[in-house]
């Protein structure tokens, strides 16, 4: 009834290959992005910032990331922890190096830092592929810990081997360090992420996207039909890792202010990643968003009812979430391989045809 | 548990009357992933010294306790998480248990002005009060601990460690790190050599470290372990017969849970600690009156007087007595966190107070100031005793290498200020 393309006309090439061709899909948007950015930033506390909004908003720009390249461009990557510490150190030196400069242009650096690192670590790509290539990213992952934790000048030689974000600010507004209000930090994130999926969903609609989708789909005819096989894994590796690169800068330096390598940027990170990827969505934008949200919420929802509805003790609570979370990925992978934005686009189709399904 | 003690305490409220707020204190703990070993004894302390104050002594000062406990699995991002969720509750300090944590917590408390207390962990130099403000780490910190493990070999060998090896087992994260400042210093003071052998989270992998040590034969390896690496330690070194008295763990890597795994081959294994070890203490018996034989212990009661769980209720006594300094500093039996932090500021531990408490000569007597969050850092010696499963202290508390540590502490305060733009001052 209100989910249809009938009725509404498109006059011009641009009208026709917007983003989102329907009207409701549009609209929807634009409350999203309105709701975000004009109602959310009033509203905010430390809690809803910091436990909440801030790690769905950073986890969705590393699931973009990682999906540009796992459920793109179909080169499976084991080693986004570790690319995503690249773009915390690198941001932690580029904060410490220039500290006159703003927030903005020390993330973009970091992303790009870890662009290049990721696109390095991308070249076995050309050779192997599937399992074997899972197996050359977890080496990056464990090196990347490695050296991170091996070198000092990374870490500025502090005692600790920590590094912690110095105050740093846009326009004046501090966006890292305790005293940076709520709303500037989510606000910050939420520009990179919007920004960043605006981009992911634009890459890959064009060219880019459709050379990676064929990579994806079968390599040897893509190649065929004149898809540069180089070109294209490269550039998957190059922009996922410019993405999780941005979402390590943002992890370290805005959602939590200092960090430790092995513990904050672990193989468990780039599981967890993974994870939102896949029960999210391969090869979707929305998945990424939905995937992030469902493994970040669904820990504190557990937990604010076993604990504070309930009344039942920690531990009880904690063990339960692992069975809940591991249940629900089980679930999940057998009802619904194509994940919660699979889900998403039936609904849409059955919209479409709501209310005369015959 | 919990819930029982809220509606305990919050019946007790309704029939205090007049409406009081709780004093409440979030425990931040881990009961279950690698360290919960360590986490759960030390959680079960903390909660039962608070129960058996409100149900003894109705609370402190007559305000009741209120303890909220949140699961951080010792894991930094849940431990932020807990942190946002509890301090809107009026949580008056934070005790997270977690050197990572610790880092985390220490720029957001002081911008909330909550204190934290870090009793024997966290970072070192939080004992400069003139910089971190709103951090304390008395009774002792890593750096005392260190000092602790040369000085004790000194005096086994006559005050000279010249050409002697020493091997550091560390955890491979801030907690670990720490200590290996304080001892490269010492080295170059004393004249032994150090090796460092990092071990990495969460430390089940120990074979090429210990294969290592089995090949450069060192005289003596202290560790910084915590949660199940201190048990693989404590075998692979039984496993290359290492001898276990040339074997001395911090205050972190000596509970029972650590040594018996081993079994007998860990007889004779060192640990530091700053406080006493033992249940022959009158608090215990308390303890088991009013709150375990009347069902309201927070684990399943067996802990007492095990090494974690005396250190557990040992910082709830401490923040207990922070709370009463508070409450005659200010002249009201309500306090929020800013009269807290003056509190454990102005706190003075001596004999009598603790004799008075049911737990004579379990810590060391000290004076808190605002130069000197750190105390004392007197460091004793317990040594395990396979046969009767206990601990026993053979070396007495003693005073640490103030030179050096009190160098390195002015050191890395001085750069944590400039980095955070902090004048250092007591206000």
């Amino acid at each position: 009834m209100f989910y249809r393309e009938s009725g509404d006309f498109k006059t011009s090439y641009e009208q026709d290959s917007q983003t989102f061709p329907i009207k409701f899909d549009r609209y929807r948007y634009y409350a999203v992005l309105a709701i975000a950015f004009l109602v959310v930033p009033f509203v905010i506390n430390d809690y809803w910032a910091n436990a909440i909004l801030l790690p769905f908003l950073i986890y969705a720009i590393a699931a973009i990331g990682l999906n540009i390249l796992v459920g793109y461009a179909g080169q499976v990557s084991l080693g986004t922890g570790g690319f995503m510490a690249v773009g915390a150190y690198a941001c932690y030196k580029f904060m410490t190096m220039m500290p006159e400069v703003s927030m903005f242009v020390h993330v973009l650096l970091a992303g790009g830092m870890t662009a290049i690192v990721c696109v390095a670590f991308g070249l076995p790509s050309l050779r192997i592929k599937g399992f074997y290539l899972a197996v050359a990213t977890l080496a990056a992952q464990f090196f990347l810990v490695w050296l991170f934790n091996r070198v000092p000048w990374f870490y500025n030689y502090s005692a600790s081997g920590q590094i912690s974000a110095p105050e740093r600010d846009v326009f004046g507004i501090l966006i890292t360090g305790p005293n940076a209000p709520a709303w500037a930090t989510y606000m910050f994130s939420l520009i990179f992420l919007t920004f960043c999926a605006l981009i992911a969903r634009n890459l890959t609609r064009g060219t880019l996207g459709r050379s990676w989708m064929a990579i994806r789909d079968m390599d040897i005819a893509a190649e065929i039909i004149g898809v540069n096989p180089m070109k294209a894994k490269l550039t998957a590796f190059g922009v996922s890792g410019f993405f999780i690169g941005i979402s390590g800068a943002l992890f370290f330096s805005v959602y939590l202010g200092a960090v430790e390598v092995g513990e904050a940027f672990g193989i468990t990170k780039s599981f967890l990643v993974l994870f939102m990827v896949i029960i999210g969505g391969l090869g979707s934008i929305f998945g990424s968003f939905a995937g992030a949200a469902f493994l970040v919420l669904l820990p504190v929802v557990l937990k604010v009812v076993g604990v504070d509805v309930l009344g039942w003790p920690t531990d009880i609570v904690a063990h339960f979430q692992l069975v809940i979370v591991g249940a629900l990925i089980i679930v999940f992978l057998i009802m619904e391989p194509h994940g919660l934005a699979q889900l998403w686009r039936v609904a849409k189709e059955k919209l479409r045809l709501w209310p005369f399904p015959h | 548990m919990k819930l029982k003690l809220t509606t305990l305490a919050l019946s007790a409220l309704m029939a205090a009357g007049p409406a009081m707020a709780d004093l409440v204190f979030p425990s931040l703990s881990y009961r279950t992933g690698p360290y919960a070993a360590g986490g759960i004894p030390f959680a079960d302390g903390y909660a039962d010294y608070f129960t058996l104050l409100n149900e003894r002594d109705g609370g402190i000062g007559g305000v009741m306790t209120k303890l909220i406990e949140c699961e951080t699995g010792y894991n930094t991002e849940k431990g932020v998480e807990c942190y946002e969720s509890t301090k809107g509750e009026g949580a008056l300090v934070y005790q997270p248990l977690s050197t990572g944590i610790t880092y985390q917590l220490i720029p957001k408390v002081t911008a909330d002005g909550i204190p934290l207390h870090t009793m024997g962990y966290g970072r070192t130099s939080a004992a400069n009060g003139e910089v971190f403000s709103n951090v304390f780490n008395y009774p002792a910190n890593y750096w005392n601990g260190a000092s602790g493990v040369v000085n004790y070999l000194l005096e086994l060998n006559d005050g000279d460690l010249k050409g002697k090896k020493l091997a550091l087992v560390y955890h491979n994260s801030a907690y670990g790190k720490e200590p290996i400042r304080t001892l490269e210093e010492l080295s170059a003071k004393h004249g032994f050599e150090l090796s460092l052998l990092p071990v990495d989270h969460p430390g089940q992998e120990q074979k090429s470290q210990w294969l290592q040590i089995r090949r450069e034969r060192p005289d003596y390896v202290t560790m910084w372990g915590w949660g199940v690496m201190n048990q693989v330690a404590i075998q692979e070194a039984a496993n290359i017969r290492f001898p276990m008295e040339n074997f001395i763990g911090v205050w972190w890597s000596g509970a029972e849970h650590d040594v018996m795994s081993a079994g007998d081959a860990a007889d004779g294994y060192k640990a530091l600690t700053f406080h006493n070890v033992g249940r022959d203490f009158p608090v215990f018996n308390h303890i088991q009156k009013f709150v375990v034989d009347t069902g309201k212990a927070a684990g399943a009661g067996d802990q007492i007087g095990t090494v974690l769980y005396n250190r557990g209720m040992y910082a709830a006594m401490l923040a207990a007595e922070a709370v009463k300094t508070a409450q005659a500093i200010h002249g009201t039996a309500d306090i929020d966190a800013s009269m807290m932090r003056d509190g454990m500021e102005a706190l003075e531990m001596n004999e009598a107070k603790m004799t008075d408490l049911g737990m004579p000569n379990f810590g060391p007597s000290f004076n808190v100031s605002c130069e000197n969050h750190g105390g004392p850092g007197l460091v004793g010696v317990t040594q395990w005793d396979a046969s009767s499963k206990t601990w026993s202290l053979i070396s007495d508390f003693k005073a640490t290498d103030g030179d050096v540590i009190g160098a390195l502490i002015a050191e890395d305060s001085a750069a944590y200020a400039a980095e955070n733009k902090i004048a250092p001052s007591c206000k």
